[in-house]
C-alpha cells in the first residue's frame, strides 16, 4: 500500500476539494444566476425570482433557436450513426492496408480545433460552392455537424464490436441466414445499447457545439449555443442568458446520462 | 445446402468475397469524411495562395506565397502564435499539476464508494456544455462576480479578464481529459510496488516522483493531446475571458469575412502545432492507451 504521511493525505484531500470546487462553484452560480430578479447577472444575488425562466418559455427567438439546434442534432445524429456504425464494422472485421488512416480519419475532424474546422467548411461553402451556383445552405451545418459527430458512433460501436462472440454470426450464416438477416437477427440485438449510446452522445455533441456553427450557419438561423454567444456579445450579461445556459446543461445531460447507463448494464 | 445458396445470391456472392464487403462497407464514410471534410481542407490550402482584390475586395483564385509570408514575418502573427502556444502549455502543467494529487487520492487512498462518486463527478461537467462553462467562467470572475466577493475580505482583487483568466478558464475546459486518464493509470499500478518502494525506503512523495510520475506518463502525454490541443485552437475562451488578450483562433476568426485567404493561411499554424504533437506523441506510444 502506498504509505502517506498523515500530512501528504491532508495536502491531497485539500487539492481534491480546491478541484470539485473550481469544477462545481461556476456552475452552480451559473444556476444560481438564472433565478436571479435583477436583469444583470452578478453576486451575491439579491433577489429570486422565476420570471427569467418565465419570460424565456415564451421568447420568440429562444423557442426558433432550440427547434434548430434539435433539427441539426438530430440530422446530424442520423448520418454519424449510420456512418460511424458502417467504419466500426470495417475496421472490426477486416485487417486491411490503410486501416489506421480510416481510424485517423474519423478521429481528425475531432482533433483539429474547431476554427479550422469550421472555417473549411465556411471557405468550401462561400468560395468554392457559391460561386459554382450551389447554396448549401442550412444543410451546411448538419454536414459539419455530422462529420465530427462519426467518432462518438464509432467509438461507441468499435468497443462493443470487439468484444462480440464473432462465432454467433458464423453459426447463423451456417443456418442458412442471409448477411441482412444476420445482422438484423444475430449481430444487431448484441449491440444495439452501444449503437444507441452512440447516436446520444453525438446528439449532445452537436447539441452543445458552437465554433463551428458559427461558420457554418446560414445567416439569421441561431442554434440555440448560437443566440447564447450573441447574448454574450452584448456588454451586460443578461439573466435570461443564464436561464437558457441551464437548459443546455439539462439538455446535455440527460442523453449523456441514458447513454452511460445503456453501456453500464451490458458490463 | 444448395437450395440456400441459390435463394441468396448477394449474400453468397459477398461472403464469398471479402474485399467487396469491405468495401461497401466503406464506401459511404470514407466518400463523406474524405469528399466532404478533407476536401474542404485541401481546398482551404488552396484558398491560403489565393489574394483579395483590393478594388473589389473579392476573393481571387491565383497564386501568391504573401499570406504565408504575412504568417511568418509578421510580429503581430508571430507573437500571437507564440502566445498561444504558451498558452496551450501552461493549461496543459496546470492540468497536471491538479491531476496527479486527485488521481492519486481516488485511486489510492479513497474508500470504493468515494472513488465512485469522483470519477462521476470529475466526468459530468465535460457535457456541461462548453459555452455554458465560459458563461460561468465570467460569472466568477467578472468586476462583480463571485471571485472579488469572496476575497473583497482579504483585500484581493481579482485580475479581470486577461491571458491568466484565459489560461484558468481553458484549465477549466478540459482539465477532465487530463483527470480521466491520470487517474486510470494511476489505479492500474500494482500495489506491491508501493510496498517495495517503501521497503527500499523511499518515502511517500519519493515514491510518487520515482515511481508513480513514470509509470503515469504516457497517460500524461495522452491527457496532454486533448489540453494541448484543444486550448491551442479555441477562441471564444480568449475572446470572453480574456480581455484584450488575442489567440492563433481569435486572429482567423477575424480574418475569415475580410481576408479568406489570410485566414486559410494562420489555418495552417495550428494544424501543423496539432499534427507535430499528435506525431511526438504517438512516438512514445501514449496514443494506444486513448
Amino acid at each position: 500500500m502506498l504509505r502517506l504521511s498523515r500530512a501528504t493525505k491532508a495536502f491531497l484531500l485539500v487539492v481534491v476539494a480546491i478541484v470539485l470546487v473550481f469544477m462545481y462553484a461556476p456552475l452552480f452560480i451559473l444556476i444560481l444566476n438564472s433565478f436571479n430578479e435583477s436583469q444583470i447577472s452578478g453576486w451575491p444575488i439579491e433577489s429570486f425570482s422565476t420570471k427569467w425562466w418565465i419570460f424565456a418559455k415564451d421568447y420568440q427567438p429562444i423557442r426558433a433557436a432550440l427547434l434548430n439546434s434539435v433539427l441539426v442534432a438530430t440530422g446530424a445524429m442520423i448520418i454519424a450513426s449510420i456512418l460511424g456504425t458502417l467504419v466500426a464494422f470495417a475496421l472490426k472485421g477486416f485487417e486491411f492496408f490503410g486501416r489506421a488512416t480510416v481510424n485517423l480519419l474519423v478521429v481528425l475532424p475531432i482533433a483539429l480545433p474547431g476554427v479550422v474546422t469550421g472555417v473549411a467548411f465556411s471557405n468550401t461553402y462561400s468560395n468554392f460552392l457559391s460561386p459554382a451556383g450551389f447554396n448549401i445552405g442550412y444543410f451546411g451545418m448538419i454536414v459539419a455537424h455530422a462529420t465530427f459527430c462519426i467518432v462518438m458512433v464509432f467509438n461507441n460501436v468499435f468497443a462493443r464490436l470487439k468484444r462480440m462472440n464473432p462465432h454467433l454470426q458464423e453459426a447463423s450464416a451456417d443456418l442458412g441466414a442471409g448477411l441482412w438477416q444476420t445482422f438484423r437477427l444475430v449481430t444487431f440485438p448484441q449491440f444495439r445499447t452501444a449503437f444507441v449510446a452512440g447516436a446520444l452522445l453525438a446528439f449532445a455533441l452537436s447539441f452543445d457545439e458552437v465554433v463551428v456553427t458559427i461558420f457554418t450557419a446560414p445567416p439569421g438561423v441561431d442554434t440555440l449555443p448560437l443566440w447564447i454567444l450573441k447574448e454574450m456579445a452584448r456588454p451586460n450579461q443578461a439573466s435570461v442568458v443564464n436561464v437558457v445556459a441551464t437548459v443546455v446543461i439539462l439538455l446535455s445531460l440527460i442523453p449523456v446520462y441514458i447513454s452511460q447507463r445503456l453501456t453500464q448494464e451490458r458490463q | 445446402m444448395s437450395t440456400a445458396t441459390e435463394s441468396r445470391p448477394i449474400s453468397t456472392y459477398l461472403f464469398r468475397r471479402p474485399r467487396v464487403r469491405l468495401f461497401s462497407l466503406l464506401a459511404l464514410p470514407m466518400t463523406w469524411i474524405v469528399g466532404v471534410y478533407i476536401l474542404s481542407l485541401f481546398l482551404l490550402l488552396i484558398t491560403a495562395f489565393w489574394y483579395v482584390d483590393p478594388f473589389t475586395s473579392l476573393v481571387r483564385p491565383g497564386f501568391t506565397l504573401d499570406n504565408f509570408q504575412a504568417v511568418f514575418t509578421e510580429p503581430a502573427y508571430i507573437s500571437t502564435s507564440l502566445r498561444t502556444l504558451w498558452i496551450a502549455l501552461a493549461v496543459t502543467i496546470l492540468s497536471v499539476i491538479f491531476a496527479v494529487p486527485l488521481g492519486l487520492y481516488m485511486a489510492k487512498i479513497a474508500p470504493a464508494w468515494l472513488r465512485n462518486a469522483l470519477a462521476v463527478a470529475i466526468t459530468l461537467p465535460l457535457w456541461a456544455g462548453y459555452l455554458v462553462k465560459i458563461i460561468a467562467m465570467r460569472l466568477v470572475f467578472t468586476e462583480e462576480g463571485f471571485f472579488n466577493w469572496l476575497m473583497a475580505p482579504f483585500g484581493i482583487k481579482g485580475p479581470g479578464f486577461s491571458m491568466p483568466i484565459v489560461i484558468l478558464t481553458l484549465t477549466y475546459l478540459w482539465f477532465p481529459y487530463m483527470a480521466l486518464p491520470v487517474y486510470t493509470a494511476i489505479r492500474q499500478i500494482p500495489t506491491n510496488l508501493f510496498d517495495a518502494s517503501s521497503d527500499l525506503g523511499a518515502r511517500g512523495f519519493m515514491t510518487i516522483y520515482r515511481v508513480v510520475i513514470p509509470l503515469i506518463t504516457p497517460a500524461i502525454i495522452a491527457g496532454s493531446v486533448f489540453t494541448f490541443s484543444l486550448s491551442l485552437g479555441d477562441y471564444l475562451a480568449a475572446r470572453f475571458t480574456g480581455g484584450a488578450t488575442q489567440m492563433i483562433g481569435s486572429m482567423i476568426a477575424a480574418n475569415i469575412n475580410l481576408n479568406p485567404p489570410m485566414a486559410a493561411a494562420f489555418s495552417m499554424v495550428p494544424i501543423t502545432f496539432v499534427v507535430i504533437y499528435l506525431m511526438v506523441a504517438r512516438r512514445t506510444g501514449s496514443l494506444e492507451r486513448m
